[in-house]
């Protein structure tokens, strides 16, 4: 789960990492208003979505008046933000973060993940921040810092301070700099945080060390134990069908191509997407209706594919085991007729029952193909697709 | 022979009061030599109690010193896992399969290090995997038994059903298994590809290995060259890797399978085996024929 700027400010604040003064918004007035309690003579006016490259985008505008702020606001507010993250339709904004401005003498990087060959947090910190990091770690990775952190021990004094005078913190700021990541660890561990990142974070004129920017995403299965970390949630940033598939307990995610394709289980999933990519077209979706499917999640299924105008034709790939072929091909024929549906459909079935299965599908009268094997399968539905 | 598991291996289900754990555990112990494979359960508040004529411990320990069993296989929903896990490594089993899906990560962060520092001898499976299948001996998990057969080929996987699939060109093409191991698919876990491939080369009943991986990390890379560095030419293993298709930064299905920073496509693991002296396919639908083409 992704959450925004100022809610990751928010928690790391609460762990003792220092941030500018700032406040969200939600309309140019309010941005106003909140400017002028801040005071100062410079802001920042932030765009909140869940994308990254939001400067690049036109999305970060430094304003040195009231007048400046609310015509920033006034651009920012409701426009479209185009980022190499949000692809090219870009992300709608609905909400501001406006800031004290503060006095960047350096930029820095902080990053922490779960490295999976060590089984542990991986501190990253790099002298080179406000940059694209996968470039720095792309062309110059020496001057990336690894620590990863002993789980039963935490961030020690000695690897912060170590790693805060690789990254160029001058000695009087090295107290501050063993704060601000020993709270990026604090954080990242209680809230079982997958990924933090601070880009920059700034060393002032005066020797603070301050995050101007934090990101945060979550371990979606550890959220049971966070629910103030689950309130912060903004549907207006997902996908409305993954909404909607979630709700029905299906891992469901858009791609770009015509065909849909309905599959149990991730990796046979990705497999058939493959497939049908091998074969010369591309999978409109990411589908795996998961091991206990009923009538009903097929049919939920089948909604959500068909709700998308793109796709042209499903192709539906099941190796029954626990689950048997009959029940599938019941849901199958019984989702067809509720959706009207008027795409090719491509089924292939293999497991238990599945001479069962196969009968239900062409006892129901409907048009649907069936497929031997994968490739088959792919085959008939890329041709059904094209009108060969 | 077979790797990790036979028709000897004692089994105690962790989990085996909740309807998953009892769903499995009966079909397991209807499989091959289950009957006498199956003999202990774990839950603290049911001891004395039995079921399916399994009896009920109120720890793994006390169902070790009852019954000598020396893997374990979890159903325990995940928050109370990685805690199931740790007590099988306390009572010293040999194996733990977890099949337990959408545990934390930190959980297993914690858990592995403690396995780690305290120098465990036990093997961990898993979690978020479908377990492991000796054919014709034993089944410890929640795969489909009849689509196997005995034979001399190793399978090792991150994903279920793909795995399956896999399975099932196989024994069409009459070319039996000596053990199925599914790794699972999330990040943070026991056995890696590597580990497998390993105890498959040391397999004197092995003579081949089919290995399905996925987009996310750098597992499959890691064994291929080891693969490349220690056994090539020994035995022939053949590849495929799901999620060419699968676009950066969004999660497809498994914790683990992800692109990250550029890193863990399906293109560089693919490009990595195939260097390594291990013949990949890109059409899923032929990692049993690639196999037979190599043996």
């Amino acid at each position: 789960m992704k959450i925004h700027e100022y809610q990751g400010k928010e928690i790391l604040r609460k762990f003792g990492v220092a941030t500018p003064r700032g406040k969200a918004c939600f309309s140019v007035d309010e941005a106003v208003k909140a400017a002028g309690e801040l005071g100062g003579k410079v802001w920042v006016v932030k765009a909140q979505i869940h994308a990254g490259g939001r400067g690049k985008g036109g999305g970060v505008k430094v304003a040195k008046s009231m007048d400046e702020v609310r015509q920033y606001a006034g651009q920012i507010l409701g426009m479209q933000l185009k980022t190499h993250q949000t692809g090219p339709e870009g992300q709608k904004v609905r909400r501001l973060l406006i800031e004290e401005g503060a006095d960047i003498k350096k930029e820095l990087y902080l990053g922490m993940v779960v490295d999976r060959v060590t089984q542990k947090v991986c501190l990253m910190a790099s002298s080179e921040g406000g940059m694209d990091i996968e470039e720095v770690a792309a062309h110059t990775p020496e001057k990336i810092h690894k620590v990863f952190v002993d789980p039963a021990r935490g961030l020690t004094d000695a690897e912060a301070d170590d790693v805060a005078r690789k990254i160029g913190v001058p000695d009087a700021s090295v107290a501050q700099a063993r704060a601000v990541l020993q709270g990026l660890y604090k954080a990242f561990w209680e809230t079982d945080a997958s990924l933090a990142e601070i880009n920059p974070l700034i060393l002032t004129g005066d020797g603070k060390v301050i995050a101007l920017d934090a990101k945060m995403n979550f371990d979606s299965n550890a959220l049971f134990r966070h629910e103030d970390i689950v309130a912060m949630r903004d549907l207006d940033e997902e996908d409305p069908a993954e909404i909607e598939a979630s709700k029905f307990d299906l891992s469901y995610i858009s791609l770009d191509g015509n065909i849909g394709c309905l599959v149990n289980g991730a990796g046979l999933a990705m497999a058939t997407m493959d497939t049908i990519k091998l074969f010369g077209a591309e999978p409109a979706n990411f589908l795996d209706v998961g091991g206990g499917a009923t009538t009903e999640k097929v049919t939920e299924a089948f909604k959500l594919m068909l709700a998308n105008p793109k796709v042209k034709g499903i192709l539906v790939n099941i190796f029954g085991g626990i689950m048997k072929c009959d029940t599938i091909a019941t849901g199958v024929v019984a989702a067809a007729r509720e959706v009207h549906l008027s795409v090719p459909l491509v089924v292939r079935m293999r497991g238990t029952n599945e001479d069962i299965g196969k009968q239900i599908l062409k006892d129901s009268g409907l048009p649907i193909i069936s497929a031997s094997d994968m490739a088959d399968a792919a085959q008939k539905i890329v041709a059904a697709v094209s009108g060969k | 022979m077979s790797i990790l598991i036979n028709k000897n291996t004692r089994v105690v289900t962790q989990g085996i009061t909740g309807k998953t754990g009892q769903f499995h555990t009966k079909m397991s112990k209807e499989y091959a030599n289950g009957a006498n494979c199956y003999v202990a359960g774990v839950n603290p508040k049911k001891a004395g109690e039995s079921y399916e004529g399994i009896p009920i411990f109120a720890s793994v320990k006390e169902a070790k010193k009852q019954t000598g069993v020396n893997t374990s296989v979890i159903y325990v929903p995940p928050p109370f896992a990685a805690a199931a896990i740790w007590e099988a490594v306390e009572a010293e089993l040999d194996l733990v399969i977890c099949i337990t899906e959408g545990i934390p990560v930190r959980d297993m962060v914690e858990v592995k290090d403690k396995m780690r520092k305290a120098g465990a001898k036990t093997i961990l499976c898993g979690p978020n995997c479908p377990g492991i299948i000796t054919p014709e001996e034993i089944k410890i998990g929640i795969m489909p038994g009849h689509i196997h057969m005995k034979g001399r080929i190793g399978v090792v996987s991150r994903s279920g059903t793909l795995t399956y699939e896999a399975v099932g060109q196989l024994s069409d093409l009459k070319l039996g298994q000596s053990t199925a191991v599914g790794i699972g698919g999330d990040p943070v876990n026991g056995l890696k590809h590597k580990d497998v491939l390993e105890l498959f080369m040391n397999d004197p009943d092995t003579d081949a290995v089919i290995m399905i991986g996925e987009i996310g990390g750098s597992d499959e890379e890691a064994a291929a060259e080891w693969y490349a560095r220690e056994c090539k030419n020994k035995k022939p293993v053949v590849g495929f890797i799901a999620g060419v298709t699968a676009p950066p930064g969004k999660r497809m299905g498994h914790a683990g399978a992800i692109i990250s920073g550029g890193k863990g496509t399906a293109q560089e693991k693919l490009a990595v085996m195939e260097a390594c002296g291990i013949k990949t396919t890109k059409n899923p639908a032929e990692m049993g024929k690639l196999l037979k083409s190599v043996l």
